[in-house]
């Protein structure tokens, strides 16, 4: 497995999921945002967590339309995977490779804490290492992470099956104060159409290792690195 | 040198919570008859173009590819 981590100006999360793709035994390589290729021989596109342009306009909207996202659009367009987490899954929504978009926390506070997240398939390159309705415990840390899409949308995302995760309570219950954020469904994560495109707003590289209290997260990245 | 006004604002139905939270703290102040705020975007911005209506296309193509997300907002373009 080898991992293309897109580094844009205000990306603070690069190091962490570099450590966790490490980790889990990938390769991974660095890549500036004004890039206009990826490396050869990249399997997987990664868009790590941060404040990208300091959120200006909206989150992940500039970086959406930097030279490097062109890059991972024919990448994806080619079946590459691609991984986009919190900052990088809003970049995801505004560059269109996945449909949605993420707005302000229905509370309106950045949310920083841990949080489960019930995994709604396991036959995907990101999530095979998990079981079907296992209640992941990882973390969340953002201010607009309350994913809304239009009815036909949502319709359709459901229908394919295209919900990765969706916040939970600790048993797996999807209750309403479990949806921390306000998203529709509770969503947490999607995928594209061809599942190799997947947008989360949790962090998952944030508990693979047991020194900083969990390892539920590894999983994710070992699903990644048996894929490729 | 032409000068445009683009106004980008949530569309109807779609949770605005800073519109509410503002809505809110208006209460508080003691400002009477606020009914509701949705809170929006403002550009002003000032480009060279042919004319009108090329101004305005290259404005409309701004807004369709950066100012708006056109998922959750409407946009107008204005010549000023």
């Amino acid at each position: 497995m080898r991992a293309a981590i897109v580094v844009f100006p205000g990306s603070n999360r690069d190091a962490d999921i570099e450590r966790a793709l490490v980790r889990a035994g990938a390769q991974t390589v660095r890549v500036w945002h004004a890039e206009p290729e990826l490396p050869a021989g990249v399997d997987l596109a990664v868009l790590p967590g941060g404040f990208s342009y300091g959120d200006y306009l909206r989150c992940g909207a500039i970086a959406g339309r930097a030279p490097a996202m062109e890059a991972v659009r024919r990448h994806a367009e080619r079946g590459g995977l691609v991984l986009g987490v919190c900052n990088g899954f809003q970049i995801l929504c505004e560059s269109g490779l996945l449909p949605g978009v993420l707005m302000r926390n229905a509370n309106l506070r950045f949310l920083c804490h841990r949080q489960h997240l019930r995994v709604e398939r396991t036959d995907t390159a990101f999530a095979s290492a998990y079981a079907k309705g296992q209640a992941i415990d990882v973390c969340i840390a953002h201010g607009e992470g309350n994913y809304f899409a239009d009815p036909d949308t949502l319709a359709r995302l459901e229908d394919e099956g295209r919900v990765a995760f969706r916040y939970c309570d600790a048993d797996g219950s999807l209750t309403k104060d479990a949806n921390v954020n306000g998203s529709i469904n509770a969503i947490a994560g999607i995928y594209s159409q061809n599942l190799r495109v997947l947008g989360m707003m949790p962090h998952p590289e944030n508990l693979v290792d047991g020194l900083v209290g969990g390892t539920d997260g590894l999983g994710l990245f070992e699903s990644l690195a048996k894929a490729a | 040198m032409m000068k445009a006004r683009v106004t980008v604002t949530l569309k109807t139905g779609v949770l605005d919570p800073q519109g509410k939270a503002i809505e809110g703290a208006l209460g508080s102040l003691g400002i009477e008859g606020v009914a509701s705020v949705r809170q929006g975007k403002v550009f002003d911005i000032e480009l060279d173009a042919g004319d009108e209506a090329s101004a305005k296309a290259a404005l409309e193509r701004a807004c369709e590819r950066l100012l708006a997300n056109t998922v959750i907002e409407n946009y107008r373009v204005e010549l000023v």
